[in-house]
């Protein structure tokens, strides 16, 4: 199996879909001739041209609207942001157009588009570049949520998210891009709306999506020096969620830690917890527990910013006080 | 043998004429409570979707506001199916579940009825950038009011449009309120057409309640979009007799502008053409009965569908759940 970066295998999906499918075309911000803000979409303009790699100008509620318009008539297109933070001022498009159209019209139109960019923190970007917005859409009914954290499930589930006659919010970290992993040889899809068991144990139930995936099976490892046995879980989608692999592992361990990249209060992580106390009441052995980000906006200086995030450490501490 | 032209504003007259009463029967319905929710008539501005819609071909495109139910009426949708989306009926145009507001229609390519002012101009330019990308020739109309001159989407979708050349034809109505504020209160110009010239577009300010005189207009813009892909906007000052929604009383407006205003009528107009051109009364009558059964047909249509059945409420949220 060959290993790839995560923005390898962003690319490689962008391209065999592109090759695939001509009615699937990207736009964005600096996508084409600058070759992606962090490379994503590097070489498919000199490949595709620009009818299909489509620059514009900085101007996120223009160029989002222009994706759904083209999804109306039947094209599927592939929308970065250059950061999430930025779909912000793009947030009308997306939940009152995208995800309203398909049912305020009686179900006459498809809406099969992606929006993808990076989220989260990138690394002493501060505080407006700094955030996580996946409970913002998580929230809406007529979006798919898609928080892959390995480069094969990212490259599967962005395949199956461009094939997907529904919107899509792919979500990705910028300290994701380099990270590398196997990924099988020739075609591939990973399936929208189902989790994934990274790593089995009989202790805990780790929960963990998109970049801390990565720091919940390094603290997951790193505790088996403890004798204690973790679980690690990736939902991979956000929406829809796949309760059952989730429920399964906590009848499993009875005890669950969240750990996600957000702010805590009306988290995704929450939702999670609520669910898992409504469905497994009776399989816990403790209260669910979510590690979050700390409850600020990310301050700039860089010890500061690593007190805000989560990280492996604070998992196994985390873990280490749940099973006193 | 009348003239092509004397044949198209027959048409016209009755398309206009059907706008007109099919809002009246909207506006008992709604004080019957029959019709909820935001109700925004098109009394007074029949002559611009008509004179707009009678320029396009069948593969172009009709993006329209919550003020949708003229131009869906002038692009060929039933009054049946536009009465019963009212209505909150499964036999509406929507199936009930976007009413007054989310008029759609997939096949005569009207694609909605946008309520948040604005949004839906970026929407425009991606249907119009979808069309080129799959050379269909087809041009994109999008109307939106004077109120939506001000807002981000509007600037957005125009810098798009003249950046990338796209089959569009922007139409904003210029009714003179945005809602219940005034022009003059609202925008730092008395002319929204120079906004068009300032993104490089082509831009015209058309004043006139003269259906085929706005028609030649729109023609032509949309012939320049469909040949040289090129935009256009036109701003078509206009009326509304009503408030902005069945709720406004529309007490803000100076004494006796609406009477001036009803002298202009555009239905009237037409008429008295008509009637110059030899056509006689006894025509109209005819086409007026016609729109009255077409408007009570409607109505008793709307009246004995059903509303959507239970088994819709999640059916449309996704194509695949």
């Amino acid at each position: 199996m060959p290993t790839v970066t995560v923005r390898e295998a962003l690319n490689q999906a962008l391209d065999e879909e592109m090759a695939r499918d001509r009615r699937v075309f990207i736009i964005g911000e600096e996508v084409g001739h600058y070759n992606g803000p962090y490379k994503v979409t590097q070489g498919l303009l000199a490949k595709y041209g620009e009818d299909r790699v489509l620059d514009t100008p900085i101007a996120e509620e223009g160029f989002a609207g222009i994706g759904i318009g083209a999804a109306l008539v039947g094209l599927r297109p592939v929308v970065e942001f250059m950061t999430w933070n930025f779909s912000l001022v793009a947030l009308d498009q997306i939940v009152n157009n995208a995800a309203k159209i398909r049912y305020m019209s009686g179900g006459q139109f498809e809406l099969p588009i992606v929006f993808r960019g990076p989220q989260g923190a990138g690394g002493a970007l501060a505080a407006q570049h700094s955030q996580i917005f996946e409970n913002y859409y998580a929230y809406v009914p007529g979006l798919k949520v898609v928080a892959g954290g390995t480069a094969k499930d990212m490259k599967g589930l962005l395949k199956a998210a461009i094939r997907d006659d529904d919107p899509v919010i792919f979500l990705e970290s910028e300290k994701m891009y380099n990270l590398s992993g196997e990924i099988p040889e020739g075609e591939y899809l990973i399936p929208i709306g189902k989790a994934d068991v990274k790593k089995e144990g009989t202790d805990l139930t780790l929960i963990a999506w998109g970049l801390t995936l990565t720091y919940a099976l390094q603290a997951a490892h790193e505790m088996e020096k403890e004798k204690i046995s973790v679980e690690v879980v990736d939902p991979r989608t956000l929406r829809p969620l796949d309760l059952s692999t989730i429920l399964a592992s906590v009848a499993k361990t009875h005890r669950v830690l969240i750990v996600q990249e957000a702010w805590p209060i009306a988290s995704f992580g929450e939702h999670i917890a609520y669910l898992i106390q409504k469905e497994a009441f009776d399989e816990l052995d403790a209260p669910v527990e979510i590690l979050s980000s700390e409850d600020v906006p990310m301050p700039y200086a860089f010890p500061l910013e690593e007190l805000v995030l989560p990280n492996v450490a604070k998992i196994q501490a985390h873990i280490r006080h749940m099973l006193s | 043998m009348p003239s092509v032209k004397i044949k198209k504003l027959l048409v016209f007259y009755e398309q206009m004429l059907l706008i007109r009463r099919f809002e009246e029967a909207a506006a008992k319905a709604y004080a019957l409570g029959k019709i909820k929710g935001f109700c925004h008539l098109y009394i007074g501005q029949e002559a611009v979707a008509v004179g707009a819609m009678g320029a396009l071909e069948k593969q172009d495109y009709v993006v329209s506001t919550y003020r949708d139910h003229g131009h869906a009426l002038a692009r060929g949708l039933s009054a049946r199916e536009c009465m019963a989306e009212l209505y909150g009926k499964v036999t509406g145009c929507s199936k009930g579940l976007g009413g007054s507001m989310h008029f759609f229609d997939r096949a005569r390519h009207f694609m909605g009825g946008h309520g948040i002012v604005g949004g839906h101009i970026p929407i425009a330019c991606g249907i119009a950038f979808g069309s080129r990308y799959k050379r269909e020739r087809a041009v994109t109309l999008c109307f939106m009011g004077d109120g939506a001159v001000n807002i981000g989407g509007f600037h957005e979708g125009l810098t798009f449009a003249a950046l990338w050349n796209l089959p569009v034809v922007f139409i904003v109505e210029n009714n003179l309120y945005s809602m219940g504020t005034p022009l003059y209160r609202h925008l730092p110009l008395e002319d929204i057409s120079v906004k068009g010239k300032s993104y490089g577009m082509h831009s015209v300010r058309v004043e006139t309640y003269d259906v085929w005189e706005f028609h030649e207009v729109v023609r032509e813009a949309v012939n320049r979009a469909r040949s040289q892909n090129e935009p256009t906007l036109i701003e078509a000052v206009t009326y509304r007799y009503r408030g902005h929604s069945m709720s406004d009383p529309a007490k803000y407006r100076p004494p006796s502008e609406l009477e001036r205003k009803k002298e202009l009528d555009a239905i009237e107009l037409c008429a008295k053409t008509l009637l110059e051109e030899g056509i006689p009364t006894t025509e109209l009558e005819e086409i007026q009965k016609k729109v009255k059964e077409i408007v009570d047909d409607a109505v008793a249509f709307a009246e004995s569908s059903d509303f959507p059945p239970v088994s819709l409420l999640h059916q449309y949220t996704y194509v695949n759940p």
